[in-house]
């Protein structure tokens, strides 16, 4: 069920497909990339609306999230409930350490990436042995668990006042972050840097153990998989990208807040993953720019949020089974001639 | 060499293996036969790791491997197919077979680079030239056959390399003809392939036409063994399970 490459018409171009895919992907890749980010940083000037730099900002953050959760759910079939640990990690985590130490944001930067892969792994070692139901549950655990933290000690998180008093960001290599504008570029180059780092996990070798896992865990094993193994290395890789995303919100509120850390952001990435499709890479992004533009839209007009979002929700997961994303990929593979691939 | 010693393994009051011990020679082609419940699955579980021995040894060129996990027996050189097909569903024959043997070379990890590698083509390719699934290729797993998926799951073990295959019933669920057509390329596989292999198989003609050698469990215990000769004349084996089964079903 995974990713845009499973065309039914490849029957057609038989084994060539795999030599050319194999050379050109990355490149092609690295080039949409890159395109992105041009058109991405060109926006400034086009447009001096400081609302759609904003809408970008957020979408970096909430898209590097979305698309780490699908890394574990989409890929991997782990259905961790608990994911929004590590953006709200990423967030106290990267204040903290700007406001106690005031070290050079790059620094702070690989720091909180460092203590979140240190905590991940500690988490991900208790939870990913753990059966479907159980995975999601302890990770909902420790989720609460770390929110707790959060609110209790007050005198170093600010409890549930949040942190406060703004992050202060050092300029380093001319960037300065109190800028809005480089603010923006730097969140769209995390951004595109990591959804082409994610890319290469799911395109690599290992993205392949991963998919095998999520078929049949039990016949992986039987081919000399280290399913366990395998399962800890990507939960640990998926937090670090939570925690950029929950960095870049950091930065763009200027602080952090008790609700970053709440089960209520994993469950907003369960969402986005559900309006986007978990069967595609870009699923996730496709389904961050919904939900941010429908978030906007409807909190303008109505003050019933909650009932609008709900609705939307049930007609996605009763209604269409599927994500947006999924639509598209069928559409093509239809236009394209031949039935559906996949049974 | 593949030694059985003594190997025993009990659920609750039911011994489902009980002390078997048996010598399966290098290059060797052996049958295990035996009524329902005779503990021939079981068997082949714990040889395999997925269950864990109460006693006894299963020694692979003198290394004991009893009490291992899967994947350390599988890199040990024991690999397996299952009764009722287990594949990557979503997965094409390809991607299936380069995968597998990316796990093979211990690349499953591997991260900086993309799939498939090239290092994995040759293997991935002899393998699916060798089962008949070249020309499916770029199917979906779930879209193949019945007989098809069988043949993945026998590909899956085979692409590793294994010194001894292990084949639980892989005839299983096919239709007369389809049948002779699988034990065929299973004894084409096993002369081709020199290794050691054991299947797991009910029906009695098929049995007596191609294994050499006949392993009979019953109750958890080895009833009888030796040639189709030796095994068709043997009084406790006609007891047992051909005198009942066997009389009505073939002719």
């Amino acid at each position: 069920m995974t990713e845009v490459q499973a065309e039914p018409a490849a029957e057609a171009l038989r084994a060539p497909r795999v030599e050319t895919k194999s050379l050109l992907s990355p490149y092609r890749d690295v080039l949409i990339a890159l395109t992105v980010f041009a058109i991405l940083a060109a926006l400034p000037a086009l447009s001096s609306s400081k609302a759609l730099l904003d809408f970008v900002i957020r979408c970096a953050a909430m898209g590097l999230f979305a698309t780490s959760l699908n890394l574990l759910v989409g890929y991997t079939g782990m259905i961790s409930f608990g994911h929004g640990m590590f953006f709200g990690l990423g967030a106290y985590g990267f204040g903290l350490i700007m406001q106690r130490t005031g070290m050079p944001v790059p620094l702070a930067f690989a720091a909180t990436l460092a203590t979140t892969a240190v905590v991940a792994t500690i988490i991900g070692s208790i939870c990913v042995r753990l059966k479907e139901i159980y995975f999601a549950f302890v990770t909902l655990a420790f989720q609460m668990l770390i929110h707790s933290t959060i609110l209790s000690w007050s005198s170093f998180t600010g409890g549930d006042q949040g942190l406060r008093g703004g992050i202060p960001r050092p300029v380093f290599l001319g960037i300065d972050l109190s800028n809005h504008v480089h603010l923006y570029i730097v969140s769209s180059a995390l951004l595109v840097i990591g959804l082409l780092a994610m890319r290469q996990i799911a395109q690599s070798p290992f993205g392949y153990t991963l998919r095998m896992i999520r078929d049949n865990a039990m016949r992986a094993r039987f081919i000399g998989i280290d399913v366990w193994r395998a399962k800890l290395t990507i939960f640990v890789l998926a937090a670090l990208f939570a925690c950029t995303g929950g960095m870049v919100m950091a930065l763009f509120v200027s602080g952090a807040y008790p609700e970053f850390a709440y089960w209520t952001i994993s469950g907003e990435g369960i969402f986005i993953n559900m309006l986007g499709g978990v069967t595609t890479f870009l699923g996730p992004i496709v389904g961050t720019v919904l939900l941010l533009l429908l978030n906007d839209t409807v909190t303008r007009l109505t003050e019933y949020y909650g009932i609008v979002l709900g609705i939307v929700i049930l007609f996605f997961a009763i209604g269409l089974k599927k994500g947006l994303m999924d639509f598209v990929v069928e559409w093509v593979a239809q236009r394209r001639g031949g039935a559906g691939g996949r049974g | 060499m593949l030694e059985i010693r003594g190997l025993s393994k009990s659920f609750g009051g039911v011994k489902a293996t009980n002390d078997v011990t048996f010598d399966f020679a290098d290059g060797s082609l052996t049958a295990v036969i035996g009524p329902n419940g005779a503990g021939k699955s079981t068997f082949f579980n714990l040889i395999t790791g997925a269950l864990r021995p109460d006693s006894g040894q299963i020694l692979l060129d003198g290394v004991d491997l009893a009490g291992r996990s899967p994947p350390e027996i599988v890199r040990c050189g024991i690999g397996r197919a299952f009764q009722v097909a287990s594949i990557f569903p979503t997965l094409t024959v390809q991607e299936t077979m380069l995968a597998a043997v990316c796990a093979d070379q211990r690349r499953a990890f591997v991260l900086h680079r993309r799939f498939p590698l090239a290092e994995t083509r040759d293997r991935a390719e002899q393998v699916m030239e060798l089962l008949g699934l070249a020309d499916k290729r770029n199917r979906t797993a779930a879209t193949l056959s019945h007989g098809d998926q069988k043949l993945l799951d026998i590909a899956l073990a085979l692409v590793l390399d294994p010194k001894v295959l292990l084949l639980d019933e892989p005839t299983a669920g096919m239709g007369p003809e389809e049948r002779w057509r699988m034990i065929g390329k299973v004894r084409e596989l096993w002369e081709m392939q020199k290794i050691t292999v054991v299947f797991i198989e009910h029906d009695m003609d098929i049995v007596f036409k191609i294994a050499p050698m006949i392993v009979v469990l019953c109750y958890g215990r080895i009833l009888a063994t030796g040639t189709p000769d030796a095994i068709r004349n043997d009084s406790a084996v006609i007891e047992a399970y051909l005198g009942t089964e066997h009389a009505g079903a073939a002719a």
